[in-house]
């Protein structure tokens, strides 16, 4: 088990660090830097050289890059070039907000997906049927589609906010409660493609696992048909959601910079656009490295739902 | 999907209008409807009623019931068109905040979607299609490398990819050049997937007799590659070219959504869906979210075609290359 974590953290690491990398001379090779874009094309290039020497950005790319290195094993990742803060502050509040963004869809997609998919599985006819067709129709409601929607009717009809992450004249409790109901709309526009992808797995798997003879001799045996299905037979059949979990992390990711965009919810997606658009080598640097945590620490995740669910996965 | 492609590969002559055509006067109008029945409840041939300005400070219009403008017939080399078209014009989903007409630049915008995510699917099947098979015939150090690529890549949230690609590239570009480039790039990023997949499916062949023939007969390694080994791969790729096309669709909208994907003018359904984006349009304008119900029809029907042909869309979705096999009891058997 120890064997394993310790696998898995180097798999970090490296991730992070050659995301990190690349794209830190990603954004060194783009046409223009951040002198360039900030001051715009008619600027005096006397005045564009020197703002570029001052952000350090006229060395060549690798003294740049061990710069940023050195220091980054201090952690410490600069100084924005956009907004003059370090980026170690920016980053963590941002981050916070996506992780909150993509946990709710996520438990969102978990908990309609599943039972949906276990009951459209185990019980032929034309609720399954039903339960189908309203997957087949979410699977092509991409979240940019369902987000442009929603904000539509949140528009209409006013019951939810149209966008950000909370009204500015609350605090306390009522803040909670208030980031909750800023966090409905976002976190269903991204959690319902992955639901219904959950389903359509889940009531495939079901539909094999019920097939099992195991199934048929504890049928004999007179365990209770509830029972059967939820406990039995689900302990099989979750095996495929359970290692698809690890992907879906990446999912999210995806749908969450376009939710973020349309719903302006301050997220990391927004941020890192912001900062590629700016070429603001350093925040891009940072928010590529939290982006490849995330995936790190959902894979992780996944692996150790698939470990839950799979006990031949643990003897190993 | 046959009823989008004819759209889309029709559009000057279906549309009624040109994609840049704009009615100062009409900005934010409603669709006008064809009727055949007016007012009193006589018959006509298709008519609309014109549009009288109510507010202008709300842009609302009302259609005016006593006129009627009849609709015209293959004039000036397009299907129908109204025939006083510049005081009331055809505007079947009506116009933007440009007065430009919806459903016309919606047509004109298959082409751009529609083409940047075909061409950029049949070049992704191409590359990947390439690497796999190189992978799965060298086998070796060669194919752990490429594989481990892949894998890499393939972990990589895909719009990031794209947006970090894209943003490299200089900022403002024009719309034939965005083309290319948004093909390329997707190109790129879709092929490790399919890559992965070739080479499953290539190192599975390699094993049959008719690969031991070829060899012995002294094919070459080209040979054996193009003319033995890809052709298997066929179905494979025909179901993947399903798999990306939406996948594709989708990624330019939301590039062009952002502003990195085609520049404001050229109305592909994403930089449609940028111009519409301000909320208070959206709200009293609803129909200016047409660009998003073209995308949802067409990822939808890609799907239903995958669905009919017996692959499932949520597992051809999610990178669980169909080769694999994800059943629960698969240890069992």
């Amino acid at each position: 088990m120890v064997r394993y974590l310790l696998r898995r953290l180097g798999f970090a690491v490296l991730l992070v660090f050659v995301v990190a990398s690349a794209s830190l001379v990603l954004t060194r090779l783009a046409p223009g830097d951040f002198a360039t874009e900030a001051f715009g094309l008619g600027a005096n290039p006397r005045t564009v050289a020197r703002a570029r020497a001052r952000y350090g950005l006229d060395e060549p790319i690798l003294t740049q890059y061990g710069l940023w290195l050195a220091h980054a094993a201090r952690l410490d990742f600069g100084t924005s070039l956009l907004y003059g803060r370090p980026v170690a502050q920016l980053i963590p509040q941002r981050a916070a907000n996506t992780a909150l963004l993509a946990l709710a869809a996520l438990l969102l997609a978990t908990l309609v997906g599943l039972p949906l998919g276990v009951v459209s599985g185990s019980r032929p006819g034309p609720l399954a049927t039903a339960i189908r067709l309203v997957s087949l129709l979410l699977l092509s409601m991409p979240p940019l589609v369902t987000s442009l929607l929603f904000v539509f009717v949140a528009a209409r009809t006013g019951w939810f906010p149209i966008g950000g992450m909370s009204s500015l004249d609350v605090s306390g409790f009522g803040l909670v409660r208030d980031v909750l109901w800023h966090l409905t709309l976002p976190a269903v526009a991204l959690a319902l493609p992955v639901a219904a992808m959950f389903e359509r797995l889940q009531s495939q798997a079901m539909a094999e696992a019920l097939t099992q003879p195991f199934v048929l001799a504890a049928r004999a045996r007179g365990v209770p048909p509830g029972r059967l299905i939820w406990r039995d037979a689900l302990r099989v059949a979750i095996r495929p959601c359970a290692s698809v979990y690890g992907l879906v992390v990446g999912t999210l990711l995806s749908g969450s910079f376009i939710v973020e965009i349309v719903t302006a919810w301050p997220g990391l997606g927004r941020l890192m656009y912001d900062a590629l658009r700016a070429r603001d080598v350093y925040l891009v640097t940072g928010c590529a490295a939290a982006g490849a945590l995330f995936l790190a620490a959902g894979s992780v995740i996944s692996d150790l739902a698939l470990a839950a669910a799979d006990p031949r996965v643990r003897a190993q | 999907m046959g009823v989008v492609l004819l759209g889309a590969v029709a559009a000057p002559w279906l549309a009624p209008h040109a994609a840049d055509d704009q009615h100062p006067d009409l900005l934010f109008a409603p669709p006008t409807w064809p009727h055949i029945r007016d007012a009193g409840g006589h018959w006509h041939a298709p008519f609309i009623y014109p549009l009288r300005l109510v507010s202008r400070l709300e842009q609302r219009y009302a259609p005016d019931r006593q006129v009627r403008v009849p609709l015209v017939w293959f004039t000036r080399g397009r299907l129908v068109m109204s025939a006083d078209d510049r005081r009331a014009p055809l505007l079947l989903l009506g116009a933007d905040s440009f007065g430009r007409d919806e459903f016309s630049r919606l047509l004109y915008g298959a082409r751009l979607s529609l083409g940047v995510a075909a061409v950029a699917a049949l070049g992704a099947l191409l590359v990947g299609a390439v690497v796999g098979g190189i992978a799965g015939s060298a086998g070796g150090a060669t194919e752990e490398l490429l594989m481990r690529g892949a894998e890499f890549l393939l972990v990589l949230p895909a719009i990031y990819v794209i947006l970090a690609l894209r943003a490299v590239m200089p900022l403002v570009l024009p719309a034939s050049t965005v083309f290319a480039l948004l093909a390329g790039i997707l190109a790129l990023v879709g092929s490790p997937f399919i890559a992965q997949g070739v080479r499953a499916i290539v190192a599975a062949e390699r094993r049959r007799e008719y690969y031991a023939a070829a060899v012995a007969c002294g094919a070459g390694r080209a040979r054996l590659l193009f003319r033995h080994l890809l052709p298997s791969t066929r179905g494979f790729l025909l179901v993947q070219l399903t798999v990306l096309t939406p996948a594709f669709v989708l990624a330019e909208a939301t590039l062009s959504y952002v502003g990195m994907g085609f520049p404001g003018p050229a109305p592909s359904w994403g930089s449609m869906l940028r111009d519409a984006a301000n909320v208070s349009a959206i709200a009293d304008f609803p129909w200016v979210l047409a660009p998003a119900a073209a995308i949802f029809l067409v990822v939808l029907g890609l799907n239903l075609i995958l669905q009919g042909s017996g692959v499932d869309p949520a597992a051809a979705f999610h990178a669980g290359s169909p080769v694999r096999d994800a059943g629960p009891t698969a240890d069992l058997r």
